[in-house]
């Protein structure tokens, strides 16, 4: 009782349809920060995979452009419930930068220039689904966006897509980072609205 | 009958009952990283985040965080060693 079909209002509903459940559509682009913005010159910057059994796989930012380059265009979505649609980003798969890592992980913890870090499934980064981008919208990635650059796993809440991304970590047991050990959830798949522990 | 070296949670009720009834921004908090005290008020609190993050001015060290979800919340105090209150005099029975 009390449910509205929105059909019967005899046109469609201005919420846009692609939205995950209690998400609203923003045009800015919010900036969220957990604390200060780390400013990493490209000259001292660096990204290291370290698997389970200490080998260290490192790229120099002169290394990483040199890399295949894509250009996804992708929704994100915010825990605290704005959501961005077809974003244009500039970067390099993960599984361009996990092609040659021999690893029998099954799960991966992003930490980032500023002591964030933030945990996922390792096959969450695999097939299309992750980028480390260094350009928004046709510009250098901007250090409050996290410049120089960030991880973007777009299908889970935009906290999983760690700014100022300095390596991943790939463990065999899971091990919950910044957010995921005060209460949001470990997955957070925005579709099955995973924003909090038990959702 | 030996009794156990420990008691459940319920003795916290009144404990942490009377603590948190308090304004806590008249508080002083010890940072667990690099040991400076300060005013709770003085800290650095981040709030434009999925949580509010304290952190302490001196080491910029997280010392606190709450998360609000809309029917619990989430308090995590390990980058604190401990918190003062002033409180009233104790009364003598």
């Amino acid at each position: 009782m009390g449910i509205v079909t929105p059909g019967f209002q005899g046109r469609p509903r201005v919420e846009a349809p692609d939205l995950p459940p209690g998400q609203y559509l923003t045009p800015d682009f919010p900036v969220l920060s957990a604390g200060p913005t780390p400013r990493v010159p490209r000259e001292q910057w660096e990204f290291v995979i370290s698997t389970e059994t200490g080998t260290e796989h490192r790229w120099s930012w002169d290394e990483m452009m040199a890399l295949p380059q894509e250009t996804p265009t992708v929704d994100i979505h915010c825990v605290t419930r704005w959501s961005k649609l077809g974003t244009t980003w500039r970067g390099v798969s993960l599984d361009t930068l996990l092609d040659g890592v021999e690893t029998a992980a099954d799960y991966a913890l992003t930490h980032s220039y500023g002591g964030y870090t933030t945990n996922l499934p390792l096959e969450d980064l695999r097939d299309g689904q992750a980028w480390l981008v260094h350009t928004y919208d046709g510009d250098d990635l901007p250090a409050e966006h996290g410049g120089p650059a960030r991880l973007l796993v777009p299908h889970l809440y935009f906290w999983k897509s760690a700014k100022w991304a300095r390596g991943i970590h790939l463990t065999v047991e899971d091990t919950p980072g910044f957010w995921e050990t005060a209460g949001y959830h470990d997955y957070g798949d925005p579709w099955r609205e995973q924003r909090y522990q038990g959702d | 009958m030996t009794a156990l070296p420990y008691v459940d949670g319920n003795m916290l009720d009144g404990p942490l009952g009377e603590v948190f009834a308090l304004d806590l921004s008249s508080a002083t908090a010890r940072c667990a990283h690099c040991g400076t005290p300060g005013p709770v008020a003085g800290l650095r609190v981040y709030s434009h985040a999925p949580g509010l993050v304290g952190r302490c001015p001196t080491c910029i060290e997280v010392m606190v965080r709450l998360v609000r979800a809309p029917d619990r919340a989430w308090l995590d105090l390990r980058g604190t060693t401990f918190l003062q209150f002033p409180m009233p005099p104790e009364r003598t029975p």
